[in-house]
C-alpha cells in the first residue's frame, strides 16, 4: 500500500514539530526516517498512525484519505520503541488481541484465530513462548511479539518507532538484519524511525534524513551516504572531521593549508567554508606520495576491531584529524604513538553556508 | 576503578557495622515504646472500658437499636461513597496522568483540597450551600428533597472528604505505567471501553483496590465533616462515630466505649485487607 504525506505541518508551544513535510512511498518500500532526537520523525510517524493530529495537511493510504480517521480504523501497525506489550496477557492473548477486538459480524472462529497466531509467532520464531507473559521474555523477544501483534491484523502499513534502540548491540544488530530478511517475505510498506545511521543505511530501501521537521535529504543509503546533500546530511551520517576553512584561488584553505578537491573551486569569490573528511578517507603513510601530504604526529591510537582509529595532530590545523585506517595497513606500517606520518586527505567536501559547492 | 569500587563498598559496609548495636536497640526500643504507648495502649483501653461491666452489657450497648441504626447507616454511606469515589478517582486520574490540558496543574492541586481543609469547614461549606436557610436549600425544600441532617447530606460530606485517596493513589501509577499499552491497543483496533477493560483496568485493579481500602476506612471513621451537616439525629442521622460521640458526652462511658469498638473492629479490618494488598502488590512487581 502506497502513503502519501502531503503538507504535513505540526507546532507545539514554542517549537515547529513538523514544517510542511511532502513525502511519496511506493508500495512495499522500507523507509527509514532518519534524524537527531526531537527533529520530529517519531511526531511524523505517530501522525500517519492517527496517534497525534496534524495542524495541516493530508496522509493518503493508496488512495484513501485517512487523515481524519481514528487511528483503530487506520489499520496500520504500530511498534513501539519500548514493545508496549500487554503486561496481563500472555503472548498468545497478545498477539491475538487486534483480533479478538473486533465487532462480532467482522470476528473469525476461535480456530482460525488460534492459527493465525500460531502462523505469526512461527513467522517471529516464537512459538515456543506462547505461553509465557512479556515480563519473562528478554527485550529482543517482546520486541518480535510486538512485531507478530502488529502484523497479525493484517496492517496496511507497518509504523516501526525506534524499534532496535532499546536493545544491546548485539541484539539490535542480528534483529536488524532478521527484520530485513521479514520483509523481503511479506513486503509490507514499512516505515522506520531511527536516529542510527548504520541501521538506517543497513536497512531501508530509501531514507529520508530529517532536521528541525524539515526533510534535509531523501534517497538510497548509497545516494544520501555518499552524495550528501547539504553540511547537516554529512555531518549525521557517519563520523566526520570538519575544518573551518577559506576558499581561496580554487582550493580550501585551512589554517595555512591548500586543500585539493575533487571539484574546482575556481569562479567563487574569496569567503569562508566548512571542509568535511570521513576518517576512513583520510590516508596514512611512511612515505609522502604527493606535494600536498601533511606532515602529522600520531597523538593517540585506539583499536576499534577490524578498524584503527588514529588522532593526528598537523602543524596549521588547529583541530586533531581523526583518521581510520584498515588493521592490516596499521601492522604493516608499525605505527606507533608519537610517529611523525604522512595525511593523505583523499575525498574532501567543501560546503559553504549549508550548501555544496 | 576496579579498586575505587571495592573501597566504596568496603566504605559502606564499614559503616553499616560501626554502627553501634546499643543505637540500634535504642530506636527500636523506642519505636516499640511509641507503638505501645500511642496504639497498642489506647486499643486495648477501648476494649477494657467497654467489657469493664460485663459482656452482657457489652453486648447490650451494641445491639441496641440506636447503635444498630447508626452501624446500619455508616455503612451505607461507605457503600455508596466508595464506589462512586472509585469511579471519579479511576475517571480524574486518566484525565490527569493520560492526557495534557489546559488547568491540569490547577486540577491536581485541587484534589488535595479535602485532605487540606478541615473536616468542619467542608461539611460547614455544604450548611451554607443547600442548607434550609438558604435559596437553593429551600427550592430543595419545597420539592420534598432533604439534604441537610439527614441522609444525602451525610453521603455528599463523606464524598467530599474521601475523594481523593483513589485518584491519588493511580495517578503516579498511572503516569509510570505511560500511554503506550493504550495506544498499542488503539492501533490494534480495540474501542475505549475495550481499550479500559481489558489493558487499563487489569493494570491498575491493584492500586484502584488500595485506593477504596483507604477511602472505605476515612468514610467509616469521618466525624468532623458529617458532624456539622448530620444534626445528630438517633436512629437516623448518627453515624458511628456520632453515636461514640454522643454516648460519651452523656457520660455512658461503657457504652460509648462498645460502640468504639466496633469502629475499632472495621478499623483493623481494613488494615489487614490493606496489607494483603499491600503485600500482593509488592509480589507482582
Amino acid at each position: 500500500m502506497s502513503i502519501e504525506i502531503r503538507n504535513i505541518t505540526k507546532s507545539y508551544p514554542g517549537y515547529t514539530a513538523l514544517d510542511d513535510i511532502s513525502l511519496s512511498i511506493r508500495t512495499g518500500e522500507l523507509i527509514a526516517l532518519l534524524g537527531p532526537s526531537g527533529c520530529g520523525k517519531t511526531t511524523l510517524l505517530r501522525i500517519i498512525a492517527g496517534l497525534e493530529t496534524a495542524d495541516k495537511g493530508s496522509i493518503i493510504l493508496e488512495d484513501k484519505d485517512t487523515t481524519n480517521l481514528p487511528a483503530r480504523e487506520k489499520n496500520v501497525g504500530f511498534v513501539f520503541q519500548h514493545y508496549a506489550l500487554f503486561r496481563r496477557l500472555n503472548v498468545f492473548d497478545n498477539v491475538a488481541f487486534g483480533l479478538n477486538v473486533r465487532p462480532s459480524s467482522q470476528r473469525q472462529s476461535k480456530s482460525e484465530i488460534r492459527d493465525r497466531v500460531m502462523h505469526l509467532l512461527q513467522l517471529v520464531q516464537m512459538e515456543w513462548a506462547v505461553k509465557r507473559y512479556p515480563s519473562q521474555l528478554s527485550g529482543g523477544q517482546r520486541q518480535r511479539i510486538a512485531l507478530a501483534r502488529a502484523l497479525a491484523v493484517n496492517p496496511k502499513v507497518l509504523l516501526l518507532d525506534e524499534p532496535f534502540s532499546a536493545l544491546d548491540a548485539k541484539v539490535r544488530l542480528e534483529l536488524r538484519r532478521w527484520l530485513r530478511k521479514l520483509h523481503e517475505d511479506i513486503h509490507v510498506t514499512s516505515i522506520f524511525v531511527t536516529h542510527d545511521q548504520e541501521e538506517a543505511l543497513e536497512l531501508a530501501d530509501r531514507i529520508v534524513v530529517i532536521n528541525k521537521g524539515k526533510i534535509e535529504q531523501l534517497g538510497s543509503p548509497q545516494e544520501v551516504y555518499d552524495h550528501p546533500a547539504n553540511a547537516f546530511v554529512y555531518n549525521f551520517l557517519g563520523n566526520v572531521n570538519v575544518f573551518q576553512g577559506r576558499i581561496r584561488n580554487g582550493k580550501v584553505v585551512i589554517g595555512d593549508h591548500p586543500v585539493d578537491t575533487p571539484h574546482l573551486l575556481d569562479g567563487h569569490e574569496e569567503k569562508n567554508g566548512q571542509a568535511f573528511i570521513r576518517p576512513h578517507e583520510i590516508g596514512v603513510s611512511r612515505i609522502r606520495s604527493s606535494e600536498s601530504d601533511l606532515v602529522g604526529k600520531i597523538r593517540d591510537i585506539r583499536i576499534m576491531g577490524s578498524q584503527i582509529g588514529l588522532e593526528l595532530e598537523t602543524t596549521g590545523f588547529e583541530k586533531l584529524i581523526e583518521a581510520e585506517i584498515p588493521r592490516d595497513t596499521w601492522r604493516n606500517l608499525q605505527l606507533n604513538r608519537g610517529d611523525e606520518v604522512f595525511v593523505t586527505l583523499n575525498k574532501v567536501k567543501v560546503f559553504t553556508g549549508d550548501y555544496e559547492i | 576503578m576496579q579498586t575505587s569500587t571495592t573501597r566504596q563498598t568496603a566504605t559502606i559496609t564499614g559503616s553499616r557495622s560501626k554502627d553501634p548495636i546499643a543505637v540500634q536497640l535504642l530506636l527500636i526500643a523506642l519505636t516499640f515504646l511509641f507503638f505501645a504507648g500511642f496504639i497498642f495502649m489506647p486499643l486495648a483501653l477501648v476494649f477494657s472500658q467497654a467489657l469493664q461491666k460485663g459482656v452482657q452489657l457489652y453486648l447490650d450497648s451494641i445491639r441496641e437499636p440506636y447503635a444498630l441504626e447508626a452501624v446500619k447507616l455508616t455503612l451505607i454511606t461507605a457503600a455508596i461513597v466508595v464506589p462512586l469515589n472509585a469511579v471519579f478517582g479511576v475517571t480524574a486520574a486518566w484525565a490527569i496522568s493520560k492526557f495534557s490540558f489546559k488547568g491540569k496543574t490547577l486540577l491536581v492541586s485541587l484534589l488535595d483540597l479535602p485532605f487540606a481543609v478541615s473536616p468542619v469547614i467542608a461539611g460547614l461549606i455544604f450548611v451554607l450551600l443547600v442548607g434550609s436557610r438558604t435559596p437553593f436549600g429551600s427550592w430543595l425544600g419545597e420539592h420534598g428533597i432533604k439534604i441537610i441532617f439527614s441522609t444525602p447530606g451525610i453521603v455528599i460530606a463523606t464524598l467530599f472528604v474521601t475523594f481523593p485517596f483513589v485518584a491519588r493513589e493511580l495517578i503516579p501509577l498511572m503516569e509510570s505505567q505511560g500511554r503506550e499499552e493504550e495506544e498499542a491497543a488503539i492501533t490494534l483496533g480495540a474501542r475505549g471501553w475495550q481499550v479500559f477493560r481489558i489493558i487499563t483496568l487489569p493494570n491498575i485493579r491493584w492500586g484502584l483496590m488500595y485506593g477504596m481500602i483507604l477511602c472505605t476506612a476515612r468514610s467509616i471513621g469521618e466525624f468532623g465533616a458529617v458532624s456539622v451537616v448530620s444534626g445528630h439525629i438517633r436512629g437516623m442521622t448518627n453515624t458511628i462515630p456520632l453515636h461514640v460521640e454522643i454516648l460519651y458526652s452523656e457520660y455512658n462511658y461503657t457504652a460509648s466505649f462498645a460502640v468504639a469498638s466496633i469502629l475499632v473492629f472495621l478499623a483493623l479490618t481494613t488494615v489487614a485487607i490493606k496489607g494483603a494488598v499491600e503485600k500482593h502488590v509488592h509480589n507482582n512487581q
